[in-house]
């Protein structure tokens, strides 16, 4: 097993989305509070998008835990992209946890007016 | 477990399984509703000086969030926009899973805290609240005459 299986098997939490496409490409919101720039990894493998990041909290020596709703200090996701979709053109940032990816549709998949003519 | 960023007793974290189990099998488990998570999701420590909260809370402009602490209870409440375009905009919407909207959230702590020395900072999305305990509370190591 290589370095890269191990790292993938790490439990990791499935951060909420929401997606939505309009006629130049497809935007992306993730949640990853805790997430900071540089421990946020974006990779785009052939047709497939992995957002992976991990947590950094502060938190003072000795301290013990009472209540945990969070128990992952990490999150992962992976997304399908499709073939119209131009990876080469794909804009990330990270404000205040929160992930805007967006991705341009390749030039020729954007729609186009078709003109139909008489017959 | 090692990867825990909250390690807790193996016990206690199956005994609330079990709970969580429970309660979603339950026909109506309790008045404010099934035992589901609110937001923002809260995760609670302690040191013997302090108590610390932290609320998963990603994007939103630390001005518009309302920390009170009064007799113990701590409350946080705001409001996070939606940022889906609106409907008769020429987009289509394909997973809309974030949360949106007014949140509270309530925590019973200890009352053994100073409600004079919190201390609150958001960061990438992080709601970290720090609550000094009172002087009288801590722990002192008596002399023996």
């Amino acid at each position: 097993m290589n370095q890269d299986q191990t790292r993938r098997e790490e439990p990791a939490l499935l951060p909420p989305v929401d997606v939505f496409e309009d006629s130049t490409g497809i935007t992306l919101y993730a949640d990853l509070p805790g997430v900071s720039k540089d421990r946020l990894n974006l990779q785009v493998d052939g047709e497939t998008l992995t957002i992976e990041g991990e947590m950094n909290l502060a938190m003072p020596q000795g301290m013990e835990a009472t209540h945990a709703e969070v128990s992952v200090p990490r999150f992962r996701r992976t997304f399908s992209l499709s073939k119209e979709l131009d990876t080469d053109k794909l804009q990330a940032e990270l404000k205040q946890g929160v992930l805007k990816l967006r991705i341009q549709k390749a030039e020729h998949a954007k729609p186009r007016k078709i003109a139909v003519q008489d017959g | 477990m090692e990867f825990s960023l909250f390690p807790r007793d193996v016990f206690a974290e199956l005994d609330r399984l079990q709970r969580e189990v429970q309660q979603a099998f339950e026909f109506s488990p309790s008045i404010r509703g099934v035992g589901r998570r609110g937001y923002p999701a809260l995760n609670v420590g302690g040191t013997h000086q302090s108590v610390e909260i932290y609320a998963f809370a990603a994007g939103l402009d630390p001005a518009t969030i309302d920390v009170k602490l009064e007799k113990g209870v701590l409350s946080i409440s705001g409001e996070r926009k939606a940022q889906l375009p609106a409907v008769n905009e020429k987009a289509s919407v394909h997973v809309n899973e974030r949360f949106a909207g007014r949140f509270h959230r309530v925590v019973t702590l200890t009352d053994d805290l100073d409600p004079n020395a919190v201390q609150a900072r958001y960061r990438d999305g992080v709601l970290h609240i720090s609550i000094k305990r009172e002087e009288a509370a801590k722990p002192r190591k008596i002399d023996i005459q």
